[in-house]
């Protein structure tokens, strides 16, 4: 580990989507840049957990940032998963009108869609309703074919191996603990792993970036933390939707409403609920929530039963608007008025996922303009990621064991993932090696018994042939231990 | 394609007994394909004992059990593949193997589910609170433990009385660690009384019925839990929430058959018992794929699961000679105080073995056999409980003429 002269060009303060996604796009110019994130790995904190939505952007107010900025990243989504090697399906999106009185909610949608230039919506009747979701329940919708559904995870681990490649420096378990503006007008950046300098600081960390901006510059922003919790449902249930299904959004709430997501991996996810909390690392689910969940799923899906539930979790949205007033701010990226160089990305809630590219250039040209980088020749702008055996058809499969035997073990049967892709996972470029960072990038652990057939294998493969010792199998980062020792002495001694 | 007369997917206790007894039924072509790297299942991880007391009239250890199967399997020559998941079943009985050497494919007269079952997690019954690690099902802490050497934790709480999570709380209390105490929703135990006594109360350790966890604290690692009393219709008494220090939970909140194959196959499933619904040999929806063990419904004693896997391979005997026959299909209807009864129909009218599972816990009850309001057979059972599998045999001249067949406990 460095601890001294960890001088770069440009530090970004938080691993997440966006940070990664800036990380990337400033790889294209010749620079140094360094990521630090304080977590395992990239992407814990709010971008593993939503729904994993490419919003077409009809539900933002036209003219803000969250409207412009969506539309855009919808439009070039499809290229960045390309590039990336990241599965994207645009499997469109319904809003359901339970209510005569949500129909004119769902026209005044459609035209503010179409003011943000959002393409395709269309309000259908209650009978086409029935032709896409014959489970769903409502008189009347929007359509919107633009909206896709991608991994959120799989999108930031790509983002940042991407980074990687370019030349981008992460550090994980990185904390920033203070920032200082040096003499020659370098920052200075303490973290628990030693200072690193840097001539420019990008503070996205998200659910705590008043607490870094707050760093160099006291109590500009607040973020309150605004809790969403979902239930994961069996891939047995994949056929009763078709489509992203959302409710007419209630005027004045922070979030879009409970709603129904199918996963890139054919779950179904309810939620998210939507609940200002005092504490940001709290990702508890709680029991009224839970019982709110089933009872809203029932009334647009009635077929829908507990049986099917196989997890639940909870994500954090990073939100402006205090409590007491509710709805949205708009995102805010800019440099700081008062510390040159300093450039915040505040308020980064959704559609930061759908956002997160085009957040990511306009980082790039408020440096730019200062700047004028030059371009990295050697840039390149693909990376592949982990192939899924069980997506392959016979032939492929056959081949892939025959060249390497390790495509013919099934570690996870539930979501049948192979050993070959396990090694992989826990290969990653990062070097991330705790369970969940096994989990996201290779679905084993995701399935309906959760873990149940394969986390001692994966354990022993990672004690046999990663050499990890028994203190270094961890569920999520340190202090998340799965052992307290051995089960006797005598072994421990040897 | 390979062709192959009896396949058995899985080579647990189901698995192994259904093998030998193909073998003795004269049965030569069997394949027996098993995930894992070795035959035995999950009895190889339960080093207690108390297995085999009806099979063998002795208590034997689960490997111990196990390998009075295996021993046969290897004398008989039954062959069998390690390491090999079965990644496709269809209804014409072909299968696709995926193992090192890559995908064979089979195809079989007769198929025999033998796959067992899987642990309900926290995610499916939805324990709120923090995710924190330090949360086991019991049967992944058993194979850790037992198998592979590892401790899982030193201050434990229990929730759930299934009789893995009593063979643990013993386990863990004689390796050192503290089980403060085992939590039940229900105001029974879910657990033999046998092991309730063996393992709580010759330890001391508490059993606190009609109790659940409501909510888990920690962040890295756990680092509490809290539990409270329920009322009658479930809901928490108000006051009775108790937060406990610990560093563990383990869940033991039920098994599921693993049917993820035969949902795959086309074959019907039975909303209670998570397993097939079968006929009075163990005959799937699907003709000439049979089901018997824990895939079928959950036992409680492995020797039941090593009876039944011999007694549906008369099925396939008869089914391979074209001489299991539907001769007049009758639904077994499903009276009172009993949740589920397996066979689900019958097609002929020969000897049966009915299981049942009680709804609630009793005493001095009498199972009833009817057709119509004709009474064919009663059984007096002098306890009942949920926890505890009852099996009935129904003669072929009970049997004979019944139009219809209605059971219930009275």
């Amino acid at each position: 580990m460095k601890t001294t002269n960890n001088h770069y060009d440009v530090v970004i303060i938080g691993g997440g989507v966006v940070g990664c996604a800036i990380a990337r796009e400033l790889s294209k110019y010749k620079t140094s840049i360094a990521v630090l994130e304080k977590e395992d790995d990239v992407g814990w904190g709010i971008s593993c957990r939503n729904s994993g939505v490419v919003h077409a952007g009809f539900n933002y107010k036209s003219g803000t940032l969250r409207a412009q900025l969506c539309v855009e990243g919808n439009k070039s989504f499809a290229k960045l998963c390309h590039e990336l090697d990241v599965p994207y399906k645009k499997i469109g999106k319904v809003i359901v009108a339970q209510k005569k009185e949500e129909i004119r909610e769902l026209k005044k949608l459609k035209t503010q869609g179409e003011k943000n230039k959002v393409g395709g919506l269309q309000i259908i009747d209650s009978a086409e309703l029935k032709r896409l979701e014959p489970n769903v329940k409502g008189i009347a919708a929007l359509y919107s074919p633009e909206t896709a559904i991608i991994s959120p995870y799989l999108l930031t681990i790509a983002l940042a191996e991407n980074a990687l490649t370019n030349g981008v420096s992460f550090f994980l378990n990185t904390e920033a603990k203070s920032i200082a503006k040096l003499r020659n007008s370098d920052f200075r950046i303490n973290t628990n792993k030693g200072e690193f300098t840097s001539s420019y600081v990008i503070n996205s960390a998200g659910l705590y970036s008043d607490k870094v901006a707050h760093m160099v510059e006291k109590d500009k922003y607040r973020i309150y933390p605004c809790r969403g919790e979902y239930y994961v449902l069996d891939k047995n249930a994949s056929w009763i939707i078709n489509h992203l299904i959302y409710p007419v959004p209630k005027a004045g709430t922070g979030g879009l409403g409970v709603h129904f997501t199918p996963t890139i991996d054919k779950n179904i996810l309810i939620g998210p609920s939507n609940e200002y909390i005092k504490q940001k690392d709290n990702l508890s689910t709680t029991s009224q929530i839970m019982k709110m969940l089933s009872a809203e799923a029932q009334k647009f899906l009635p077929l829908i039963s507990s049986r099917d539930i196989i997890r639940s979790y909870s994500g954090i949205r990073a939100k402006q608007a205090p409590p007491s007033e509710g709805g949205y701010w708009d995102f805010v990226i800019e440099e700081s008025n008062s510390v040159n160089n300093f450039i915040n990305l505040i308020g980064i809630e959704s559609p930061g996922l759908a956002s997160a590219q085009p957040i990511a250039k306009r980082v790039v040209e408020i440096i730019n303009k200062k700047e004028k980088l030059s371009l990295n020749s050697n840039f390149n702008p693909f990376r592949k990621g982990i192939l899924r055996f069980e997506e392959q058809d016979e032939e492929t499969k056959k081949a892939l064991i025959k060249q390497d035997p390790d495509y013919g073990e099934i570690i996870c049967r539930c979501e049948q993932v192979t050993k070959k892709e396990i090694l992989e996972a826990i290969n990653n470029p990062l070097g991330a090696k705790s369970l969940i960072s096994i989990k996201y990038r290779s679905r084993a652990m995701m399935g309906r018994c959760q873990g149940g057939y394969c986390l001692t294998r994966i354990i022993e493969i990672l004690r046999n042939e990663f050499g990890l010792t028994l203190q270094e199998i961890n569920l999520k980062g340190d202090n998340s231990y799965l052992f307290s020792g051995y089960r006797s002495d005598e072994v421990n001694k040897l | 394609m390979k062709e192959r007369e009896v396949i058995i997917i899985g080579g647990g206790a189901a698995g192994l007994a259904a093998a030998v007894a193909c073998k003795q039924k004269g049965i030569e072509d069997i394949l027996i394909i098993e995930r894992g790297d070795y035959l035995g299942g999950i009895l190889q991880q339960c080093i207690h004992d108390g297995f085999g007391l009806e099979k063998f009239h002795t208590s034997l250890s689960g490997p111990e059990y196990a390998q009075r199967y295996i021993d046969q399997v290897k004398e008989k020559e039954i062959p069998f593949l390690l390491n090999s998941m079965v990644v496709n079943l269809t209804p014409q009985k072909e299968v696709v193997v995926a193992n090192s050497n890559g995908l064979q494919h089979y195809r079989a007269k007769v198929i025999i589910l033998a796959m067992g079952c899987r642990e309900r997690t926290r995610g499916a019954i939805g324990i709120p609170g923090a995710r924190p690690s330090g949360i086991y099902t019991a049967g992944v802490a058993q194979e850790l433990i037992n198998l592979k050497n590892y401790m899982i934790g030193n201050k434990i709480v229990i929730l759930g009385s299934g009789d893995i999570g009593l063979i643990m709380a013993r386990r863990l209390t004689l390796e050192g660690a503290e089980v403060i105490t085992v939590a039940e929703k229900l105001p029974y135990s879910s657990g033999l009384s046998r092991n309730i006594n063996q393992c709580l109360y010759d330890f001391d350790i508490p059993l606190l019925l009609s109790h659940t966890v409501v909510d888990i604290e920690g962040n890295g690692r756990l680092s509490g839990v809290t539990i409270a009393q329920l009322g009658k219709r479930g809901g928490i008494i108000p006051g009775s929430k108790r937060k406990i220090t610990c560093d563990t939970l383990l869940l033991s909140v039920g098994l599921i058959p693993e049917n993820e194959l035969s949902r795959e196959a086309g074959i019907v499933l039975d909303n209670i018992t998570g397993g097939p619904q079968v006929d009075e040999r163990g005959q799937t929806s699907v003709p000439g794929t049979f089901a018997c063990g824990n895939v079928l419904q959950v036992h409680d004693i492995v020797d039941n699961v090593s009876l039944e896997a011999e007694y549906i391979v008369e099925g396939v005997a008869r089914y391979l000679e074209g001489k299991l026959i539907k001769e007049q299909e009758i639904k077994v209807e499903l009276g009172e105080g009993l949740r589920y009864v397996v066979p689900q129909k019958l097609i002929s009218r020969k000897d049966t073995i009915f299981s049942f599972r009680v709804n609630q816990p009793g005493e001095k009850k009498i199972l009833v056999f009817e057709d119509g309001k004709k009474v064919i057979k009663k059984k007096s059972l002098r306890r009942v409980n949920p926890a505890e599998m009852v099996r009935v045999k129904l003669s072929s001249s009970e049997l004979e003429g019944i139009k219809r067949l209605k059971v219930r406990l009275v």
